[in-house]
C-alpha cells in the first residue's frame, strides 16, 4: 500500500497546534521586550532632562536638591575597582584549582555546592558579614576599601563559576595533547587551557562586576556615605555611591518630589554606567576569541 | 588463559610487559597480560570494542595516571627501566613514548605552533632550530608539500586526514623512540587512511611502532607482529603473517575471520 503524502486532517489539527504554540513563545518574548524597552522609556523620559555637565561634574547642594552626583559616580567607579582588583584573580584562581588539580570527592563537591549557595545569599547579608570582618576585624573602617572587598565576595561565587563553565569548555583532547607531548601539568594549563578560557572567564567576571556596581545593601554598612561633597582621597576613606544615593534621594530624602527629578538622572546615570560595563564584556569577549581564532 | 599461545618475538626487545593488570576502581580492565615488543617494528594490537586495547598502549605512556581511579600491577620495562618505578620522570617518558589519539586534536594555534609545541614546552630552542625541525617533522608526516605555504594558519582548517597527520608531526618533533597509535584511522576516510598506514610503514624504520586498531586489514598491512586481546586477556601474540593465516587459537580465528567482534 502506498501512503498518501497530501495533508491530512490530522495533520491540520497538528498545525495548528504548533501555530498556537509559535504564537505564545512569541508573546512571551515580545512582552519581556516590551517591559525592557517601556522601562528605558520611562526612566530615559523622566532622567534624561536632568542630565547635564553640571550634573556629572559637580557634587550635590542644598540638601542634595540641586548641584550634581560627581562624588558618586567617582565614588562607584572606585568601589568597583576594587572589587575587581580583588575578586577577578580570586575568582579565577579557584576555578583554575576546583577544575584543573581539585580531585573529585566529597570535600570538592562540598566546596561546590558552598559557592552555588552563596550565589544566592541575600545582599544585606554580605553587608554585615562585611562590617563583621572588614570594618572592624581588619579595622579597614567604613571605607571604599571595606565596601569594595564586602561587593568582591558578593561577586566571587559568579567569578568562580564564570570561570569553572570557561574551563569545562575546552575540550579534554587539549589537555591529553599536551601532556602526551611531555608538558607538566602546569605547562599544560598555561599553554593549552588558559587561553582559551580567558575571554569566557572576562565575560562572566564583568558580568559579575556590572551586578556588583548596582548593589547598595553591601556598601550602606561598610562604606557608602549619605551625604560627602568631595572626593575621597584614599582607600580609607567614606564615599558617595550611585545605587546609594539613588535609594536616599528615593526614600530617604526630606523633599522627594523635589528632588525625584535628580533621583532619576542618577539612576540613568546607574543604568548607563552598568550597560557600558556588559557592552565592555561583550566586545572584549569578541576581540580575544578573533585574536585565538585566526 | 588457557590455552593461550605467546611467542617471543626475532630482533631487540623495546618494551617488555609482565603480568601487567589494570584496574579502574574494582573493574579489572586487563588481566595478566605479558608480551614483548621488539624495536623498529610495527606491533598491532587488535579485539573487540572494550578489549582493553586503548587502555593498554596509554598504560605504555602513563596516560592512564589521568584516571584518579585507575591502579596497575605487574611491571612494564622500557629498554630495561619499569616506567611504574618511583623516579619516574613523567615528562621524560612522555617524550620519549610519542601518542596519536584516535580523534585528531590539532590544538587551536597555527599549524607551525602546533609542531612547536612539544619543543617550546621542552627546553629553550632558537627560531631557526624551530624551523628546522618543523620542517623535518612534516616531511617525516607526509604533509610538508600541502602545508609549506601556509604554516601560520590555523591548524583547525585542515581537513580530517590532514590534522592527523598533523598530529603524528607533532608528536615526531619532540623526537620520541617509541610511537602508539590509538585507533589512528577511526575518525578518518579512506585515502587518508591509505597515507596513514604508508606512514606507519615507513615510521618503524626509525621507531618502535604500537598501533590499536579495530580493522583487521589495517593490522595486516601495516604491522609485523599482532596481539589479539580479548576481555583483556591476551589470547594469541604471534607474527602478523602467522595470526592471519593460522592463528593457533580458535578464538582468534573466529575473530578475524569475522564470526564475532
Amino acid at each position: 500500500m502506498k501512503s498518501s503524502v497530501k495533508k491530512s486532517r490530522r495533520s491540520f489539527r497538528h498545525q495548528l497546534a504548533q501555530l498556537v504554540g509559535f504564537l505564545m513563545l512569541r508573546i512571551s518574548v515580545y512582552s519581556v521586550l516590551f517591559m525592557i524597552l517601556y522601562f528605558f522609556y520611562d526612566l530615559g523620559s523622566k532622567g534624561l532632562g536632568a542630565i547635564s555637565w553640571e550634573f556629572l561634574t559637580q557634587a550635590p547642594r542644598r540638601g542634595m536638591t540641586e548641584g550634581g552626583i560627581l562624588p558618586a559616580i567617582v565614588g562607584t567607579f572606585l568601589v568597583t575597582l576594587i572589587t575587581a582588583l580583588f575578586a577577578v584573580p580570586l575568582g579565577m584562581a579557584a576555578a583554575i584549582y576546583l577544575n584543573e588539580y581539585a580531585r573529585a570527592g566529597r570535600l570538592t563537591r562540598l566546596i561546590r555546592l558552598s559557592i552555588r549557595n552563596l550565589a544566592g545569599v541575600p545582599s544585606i547579608v554580605y553587608g554585615l558579614f562585611g562590617v563583621i570582618l572588614f570594618v572592624n576585624l581588619l579595622k579597614f573602617g567604613t571605607s571604599i576599601l571595606s565596601a569594595g572587598l564586602t561587593l568582591g565576595l558578593l561577586t566571587l561565587p559568579w567569578t568562580i563559576t564564570a570561570s569553572e563553565e570557561a574551563l569545562k569548555s575546552v575540550p579534554d583532547s587539549y589537555r591529553e595533547g599536551a601532556l602526551a607531548l611531555g608538558a607538566t601539568k602546569w605547562q599544560m594549563i598555561r599553554t593549552n587551557v588558559l587561553p582559551y578560557s580567558i575571554p569566557g572567564m572576562l565575560t562572566g567576571a564583568v558580568l559579575g562586576l556590572a551586578r556588583a556596581a548596582g548593589e547598595t545593601a553591601p556598601i550602606m554598612f561598610t562604606g557608602a556615605a549619605f551625604y560627602l561633597p568631595f572626593l575621597p582621597r584614599s582607600l580609607k576613606d567614606q564615599f558617595m555611591a550611585l545605587p546609594y544615593h539613588l535609594y536616599i534621594m528615593a526614600t530617604q530624602h526630606h523633599a522627594i518630589d523635589k528632588a525625584r527629578f535628580l533621583a532619576y538622572g542618577t539612576a540613568l546615570v546607574l543604568i548607563v554606567f552598568v550597560v557600558l560595563f556588559n557592552l565592555g564584556a561583550i566586545l572584549m569577549r569578541a576581540r580575544l576569541r578573533r585574536k585565538w581564532r585566526h | 588463559m588457557e590455552n593461550s599461545h605467546i611467542v617471543i618475538p626475532e630482533g631487540k626487545p623495546k618494551i617488555q610487559v609482565e603480568n601487567l593488570s589494570l584496574y579502574y576502581g574494582p573493574k579489572l580492565v586487563l588481566n595478566k597480560v605479558s608480551l614483548i615488543i621488539p624495536e623498529n617494528k610495527v606491533t598491532a594490537i587488535i579485539g573487540p570494542s572494550g578489549c582493553g586495547k586503548s587502555s593498554f598502549v596509554r598504560v605504555l605512556n602513563r596516560m592512564n595516571d589521568l584516571i584518579p581511579e585507575a591502579r596497575i600491577e605487574g611491571r612494564v620495562t622500557m629498554d630495561g627501566e619499569n616506567i611504574y618505578d618511583r623516579d619516574v620522570d613523567l615528562v621524560a617518558l612522555r617524550k620519549k613514548v610519542g601518542l596519536v589519539f584516535q580523534k585528531p586534536n590539532p590544538f587551536p594555534k597555527s599549524i607551525f605552533d602546533n609542531i612547536a609545541y612539544g619543543l617550546r614546552i621542552g627546553n629553550h630552542r632558537s627560531r631557526a632550530e624551530l624551523e628546522k625541525i618543523v620542517e623535518k617533522s612534516l616531511r617525516q608526516a607526509a604533509l610538508w608539500g600541502e602545508v609549506k605555504d601556509r604554516l601560520h594558519q590555523n591548524a583547525l582548517k585542515l581537513s580530517g586526514g590532514q590534522q592527523q597527520r598533523l598530529c603524528i608531526a607533532r608528536a615526531l618533533a619532540v623526537e620520541p623512540e617509541i610511537i602508539l597509535f590509538d585507533e589512528p584511522c577511526s575518525a578518518i576516510d579512506p585515502i587518508a587512511t591509505a597515507k596513514v598506514e604508508e606512514l606507519i610503514h615507513q615510521l618503524k624504520q626509525d621507531y618502535t611502532v604500537v598501533i590499536v586498531t579495530h580493522n583487521m586489514q589495517q593490522a595486516a598491512r601495516v604491522s609485523d607482529y599482532t596481539a589479539f586481546l580479548w576481555l583483556g586477556e591476551l589470547v594469541e601474540y604471534d607474527r602478523t603473517d602467522k595470526i592471519f593465516t593460522n592463528p593457533a587459537n580458535k578464538m582468534t580465528e573466529d575473530y578475524i575471520t569475522g564470526r564475532f567482534g
